[in-house]
């Protein structure tokens, strides 16, 4: 029928339609797991019990005492797993470990009647440790030689060979940190025993199929004994696809063994001293350009710290190997890269999935090197974005070359750039303690999942007598919208208004065998495979409608709930009616749709191939003003032109691009990840764990003029309804903030200077940079200036 | 649980009761710790969410009829994972469920949902009810030059068109939206239509009653006279003391504290005045900030300073001097301001009262004079203040964060010469405490570069920070002089261009 990019007349996509759920969330009405749980009578509450060492082994697991008290149900521990005690994707994560491997580690879980009671129960369980020697930070994990999965290299050409020959070569250590999730909402999941020992879970993930999977492997079941919901979630951002399904186990297993609903629900401590977080990063680079500011070569070494099992480790590995290149054209490239073992939480997924790590590399040696190459970033920048016919050190082509100039150019002219960096320039002449700065980075990210296989999706579309649709499908709704867009598309699709179609919960019995819902690839899949279901039912319709108008099938149009014939006049009927005929005909209204993504292919082992569908494109300008008695900044102004194809919900979009940007800042400049890396007896326990101690952006990081526009005629080919995925580029756009702090703090010293810049950019972290800087001003007024180019 | 001793008569078990969203509803099966997020969940009202259990995020924010100190009733926003339900015995407290249905949004409401305010829709409903108590703020007005959605910012970068101050909404947190739908929300309110919560507001908030609530966990008490309190603390000196209950519902959420005894004492008329006098400003040690805030506008202006800079409104409509003088902690915000203005601290006993220098109140981490038997009543403040203030607080981020360093000061410049400085720091040392030395470096001497120097040089020296997760020490200490330097470019003579 029609292609995947199509659009017909009148489409409801593309509208500015509010999140489906608004009216919901606004008035406290929309229901989360927890909030589930509450309604739930006889519902037990779990516990766990948290190692208090960062690596131990455990000697004796002693309950008697919790057990003793009123209201404690049951103490779970490995014994009690009928099936694999492991809650990963690797074996190598035991759901109750023999050792524990981080401060914080569950060990044991209590049962009780409420949650004051499970807690105390926790307290009273007595483990016996023998602790063990630990490692807390990358560095100690490099230097000890604790890696874990296989290292993987992207390559092509010679970047040895070009560095020995390139005009000038750089090379640098560039160190960042990790960022926890803080969706709003914990983890929660809340455990069913059905008829007959099925069990029902409902579980705040974005991955239901694999929670189904874990279970029946954890409970020793086949997997239609366990039926996964994910209602809605509070929030995901990656930390829902793999880290939930631990406690939905828990919770499984609980209630399994007591016959009792069992509710977990982590408190904001819990989560944070036990759920996996951003991978912070170690890198060392060389780098060689030409004598115009060319990228030439590119080598260099990233560890990520993948804290104490795989998890996600190796894949986001991989697509930050994928993303070193960002926008730019670089002919030699070697990239190796490995994932470190430390004690502390399994690093995980989250948006971005590794590129905003391999892309702040690039980015941070750019906005280093500009000034030793006599160069504004932003020349830099520009003078090697990719061309045409150019491929990716991975070997794909990068199609559509020019989007990435398009923005570029866009909101270069949005943002009044030019006038504004005379004006900062001005500014920073006669201010000495506040300093300004501006820079633009661009964004090209690569959309589909590296692992093909999971490039697929199915949907769901009953069409009832009446003219009402409900769809299903395999994505999870987390807060992006995802399920805002399927209505869109099922009322384009269908040919129905927006308020005839209602979306029911996520379910594995409704869809099976679905992939996560990330990697940006919620509404390309499941837009796809619920277009398919439509289609079918329209085909069908189509033949009963062509019927009642006198009208060949391929003529009949259904638009708006109103079907009619091409070359037909005068004569119409209204969907219900054409509905209700083609149940009275025999006709099935009902359909299961599939979509998978044609023309991927990638070698994990060669990392070579075409992993991606396409690259979504996008840049910033980002404005900042930098308080040098201080550090601390604000954000004066932000423009940002995104490249969403033709988007499928504008305020959708929308909210994706600002809320990607403000999260991306967030890691780059204020959220700060501290473990005890010190010798004592809380060696290796997370410091921030609160949201009292780990600041996240609030109202005051808001900039204060904030521009986004989406590109225009913008059609992708190929996907669906020619929109693209927006769900983690944006949240690179944050890279140009990094860069106008750097501009600010470099205002502070003498011109030409490279200026080195922490990540994240906290306001101290900027106070040191500026301090530096202040103190090369002053050497450059009374001294020869000293080398610039740092060893490795 | 030890025995909290006798108590005196009239107290009676009482049967709490809170009016939630219109309906009375009794509340005394409850254990004595349940906040009140915890019991309206339980109880199907689950809009509100826990976000953090420290007050930091506002996802449980719900609405309260507060008292407007002028005959009427104000609905002040706060977190009900911080406020005891026992506490509420008698109050009216509206939730997001309240506000409006689906089908019948609340203005509030309305322009979130149409704003793309929400995204996953957790910490909404307390955006809602934080936007709610700024949208019914009866001096909300207009303002000419301030932001439209969209729009440059003009002089009022944090004030809508509509007069709201996007300050009310600083102990919210969004994870999702990036916060421009929710500011174009706010900005695009109207003003309050005569609705049944704008009229709640004419008459008079609920009295709190004298409550008796005990459970098994342990006893609620709400003593609402002086000697009521003194003598229940005289014979229970380990009982805790609550008034706002902020630092209370930290401590039983996220340390599992469960005290035998809480006597609430926010009611006791001596610790709510606020008078102005000629010589002295006294402020009882239970109003909560965002009161003091309305009430003494900018009369002491180190205090109008401070107070926007303490916490978030959400902490603030329920916070009050007392308690943060109370807990004796480091890095409150408002020890270094008090020292500077050189306030003194009234404490009250069964035997009597005493005044205290707040510079002396403190003696060692956690630890003050404040003997166990004894309760603050108020602070004094003495009048008139100096004529260059300014609340220098070192954080992370600018909106609800706690300090790593906080640096107050008052000095008195007559004719380019300090006559008096008074300075208070937090944040660097075991205690808050008075940088005497650098006061004495700076009095008598010229308000120039050459004595800010030297002075600054001092100031570094004061104190012993130390490292932490917050800042380490070698920044805190050039915080110090930083700040003193920063006093002088923002009150010297030398222009600055700024555009």
């Amino acid at each position: 029928m029609s292609s995947l990019s199509h659009r017909p007349r009148d489409p409801i996509v593309g509208q500015p339609v509010p999140h489906e759920s608004a009216r919901l969330h606004v008035t406290g009405q929309a229901l989360y797991t927890d909030d589930i749980a509450a309604r739930t009578p006889d519902a037990l509450t779990a516990w766990p019990v948290q190692s208090p060492h960062a690596h131990a082994r455990i000697r004796s697991i002693d309950s008697a005492a919790a057990l003793a008290l009123p209201g404690v149900v049951r103490v779970l521990t490995a014994v009690d797993v009928p099936g694999v005690n492991d809650c990963g994707g690797k074996g190598d994560e035991p759901l109750f470990p023999a050792e524990a491997m981080f401060h914080g580690h569950a060990v044991a879980w209590v049962l009780a009647e409420n949650q004051d009671t499970a807690r105390a129960g926790a307290a009273a369980v007595t483990v016996d440790y023998e602790v063990l020697p630990s490692l807390i930070s990358v560095r100690d994990a490099i230097a000890a030689g604790s890696f874990q999965g296989t290292p993987k290299t992207v390559s092509r050409g010679d970047a040895r060979a070009a560095l020995a020959t390139a005009h000038r070569v750089l090379a640098g250590v560039t160190e960042f940190s990790g960022q926890e999730h803080f969706y709003l909402e914990t983890q929660a999941a809340l455990a069913t025993v059905d008829e007959g020992g099925k069990l029902f879970v409902q579980s705040s993930t974005q991955h239901p199929s694999e929670t189904q999977e874990i279970l029946a492997h954890v409970l020793n079941r086949p997997h239609h004994e366990v039926t996964v919901q994910s209602l809605r979630m509070g929030g995901g951002f990656g930390g829902k696809e793999m880290q939930s399904h631990g406690f939905a186990a828990i919770a499984a297993l609980g209630a399994l063994l007591t016959g009792r609903p069992v509710r977990v629900r982590l408190n904001r401590t819990l989560d944070m001293t036990m759920t996996g977080k951003r991978h912070g990063f170690h890198t060392t680079w060389e780098v060689g350009f030409s004598e115009d500011g060319t990228l030439l070569a590119l080598k260099a070494q990233l560890t990520s710290d993948g804290g104490w099992c795989l998890d996600l480790s190796e894949a986001v590995l991989a697509r930050a190997l994928c993303h070193v290149d960002n926008a730019y054209f670089i002919p030699n490239v070697e990239v190796q890269g490995r994932v470190a073992r430390s004690n502390k939480t399994s690093q995980t997924a989250f948006r971005g999935f590794g590129g905003p790590q391999g892309m702040l590399l690039i980015e941070d040696i750019l906005g280093r090197s500009a000034p030793l190459l006599g160069l504004t970033p932003e020349q830099l920048r520009r003078r090697n974005f990719y061309r045409e016919g150019q491929n990716t050190p991975y070997g794909m082509p990068v199609r559509h070359a020019d989007r990435i100039a398009t923005v570029w150019n866009q909101v270069f002219e949005h943002s009044d750039f030019a006038a504004r960096r005379k004006e900062i320039d001005a500014f920073n002449t006669v201010n000495t303690d506040q300093k300004r700065g501006l820079a633009i980075t661009p964004v090209k990210f690569g959309i589909s999942f590296n692992l093909v296989a999971f490039n697929q999706a199915g949907a769901l579309v009953h069409v009832y007598k009446d003219g009402s649709v409900l769809i299903n499908h395999g994505g999870t709704e987390m807060g992006q919208g995802l399920h805002t867009k399927m209505l869109q598309v099922a009322a384009t699709a269908l040919g129905v208004p927006l308020s005839s179609v209602r979306l029911a919960p996520t379910r594995t019995d409704k869809v099976p065998n679905t992939s996560a819902t990330a990697a940006s690839s919620g509404s390309d899949l499941n837009g796809g495979a619920v277009k398919n279901a439509c289609e079918q039912i329209v085909e069908r319709l189509s033949v009963v409608a062509g019927g009642m108008l006198g009208a060949a099938s391929h003529d009949v149009r259904i638009s708006q709930g109103t079907v009619t014939a091409l070359g037909v006049k005068n004569k119409s009927f209204p969907f219900s009616e054409v509905v209700m005929a083609a149940y009275m005909q025999r006709v099935q209204l009902w359909a299961a749709g599939f979509y998978r993504t044609e023309g991927l292919h990638w070698n994990a082992e060669t990392m070579q191939g075409e992993p991606f569908k396409y690259f979504a494109c996008g840049a910033a300008v980002a404005e900042v003003e930098v308080d040098g008695f201080t550090g601390a900044y604000s954000q004066r102004r932000v423009d940002i032109v995104h490249d969403a194809g033709d988007s499928l919900s504008p305020i959708v979009d929308i909210g994706q691009i600002e809320g990607g940007y403000v999260q991306g800042a967030g890691w780059l400049t204020l959220e700060d990840l501290r473990w005890d890396e010190g010798t004592g007896p809380t060696r290796g326990r997370l410091l921030t764990q609160s949201a009292s101690t780990y600041k996240l952006p609030s109202f005051s990081e808001m900039p204060e003029i904030f521009n986004v526009h989406l590109l225009e005629h913008a059609e992708e080919e190929g996907a669906v309804y020619g929109s693209k995925a927006v769900g983690e580029p944006p949240f690179m756009l944050a890279f140009s903030v990094r860069e106008a702090l750097r501009a600010a703090v470099a205002a502070f010293g003498p011109a030409g200077r490279s200026v080195t810049l922490a990540s994240p950019a906290t306001p101290e972290a900027v106070f040191w940079a500026v301090q530096e800087s202040r103190e090369a001003a002053t050497e450059a007024a009374t001294a020869i200036p000293r080398p610039a180019i740092v060893e490795p | 649980m030890s025995n909290p001793g006798p108590l005196p008569d009239p107290l009676v078990d009482t049967d709490p009761t809170v009016t939630v969203n219109g309906t009375v509803r009794h509340f005394g099966q409850s254990p004595a710790h349940t906040t009140a997020l915890e019991w309206l969940r339980v109880n199907g009202l689950t809009g509100a969410k826990e976000g953090c259990a420290e007050g930091e995020c506002g996802a449980c924010a719900i609405l309260m009829a507060q008292t407007d100190r002028a005959g009427g009733a104000r609905w002040g926003a706060l977190t009900s994972c911080l406020v005891p339900m026992a506490a509420l015995d008698g109050q009216e407290l509206v939730t997001a469920e309240g506000l409006g249905t689906p089908s019948k949004l609340h203005p509030v409401q309305a322009a979130m949902a149409a704003a793309g305010g929400s995204q996953c829709g957790y910490c909404t409903p307390g955006f809602v009810c934080s936007m709610a108590a700024e949208f019914y703020r009866s001096d909300r007005q207009p303002v000419s030059g301030a932001t439209a959605p969209g729009e440059p910012v003009g002089a009022h970068p944090e004030t809508g068109p509509n007069g709201f101050d996007l300050h009310a909404l600083s102990g919210n947190l969004c994870r999702c939206t990036g916060y421009r739908p929710i500011r174009d929300a706010a900005f695009s309110l109207p003003m309050a239509d005569d609705d049944a919560f704008s009229r709640r507001r004419l008459t008079s908030a609920p009295e709190f009653r004298s409550t008796f609530h005990e459970r098994d966990d342990g006893i609620f008490i709400r003593a609402t006279t002086l000697p009521q309190a003194v003598t229940l603390l005289a014979e229970n000196p380990g009982a805790v003391l609550v008034a706002g209950s902020t630092d209370w519902g930290v401590e039983v959420t996220i340390r599992a504290r469960r005290a035998p005894l809480v006597i609430a004492i926010e009611s006791i008329p001596e610790l709510n005045v606020i008078h102005r006098g000629d010589t002295e400003i006294e402020i009882g040690a239970a109003v909560p900030l965002s009161q003091i805030e309305a009430v003494l506008g900018d009369r002491v202006p180190l205090l109008a300073q401070l107070i926007p800079q303490f916490a978030s409104r959400l902490i603030r409509n329920r916070a009050t001097l007392g308690g943060n003088l109370g807990t004796g902690s480091p890095i409150g915000d408002s020890p270094p301001v008090l020292l500077a203005l050189e306030a003194q601290i009234v404490l009250v006993s069964a035997m009597g009262e005493r005044v205290l220098p707040v510079a002396e109140y403190f003696t060692g981490y956690r630890a003050t004079l404040k003997r166990a038997d004894e309760l603050i009543k108020s602070v004094r403040i003495p009048l008139p203040g100096s004529n260059v203030t300014a609340f220098h607080k070192i954080t992370k981020r600018r909106f609800d964060d706690i300090s790593s360093v906080a640096v107050a000061f008052s000095l008195q410049i007559d004719e380019g010469v300090i006559t008096t400085a008074r300075i208070g720091l937090g944040g660097v040392a075991p205690t808050p405490l008075r940088a005497r030395a650098t006061e004495a470096v700076l009095t008598g001497q010229l308000w120039n570069r050459k004595t800010v120097r030297h002075a600054a040089a001092t100031l570094e020296s004061e104190g012993t920070p130390m490292d932490d997760h917050r800042a380490s020490s070698r920044y805190r200490t050039l915080m110090l002089s930083g700040a003193l330097l920063k006093l002088y470019a923002q009150n010297s003579a030398s222009p600055e261009v700024s555009s």
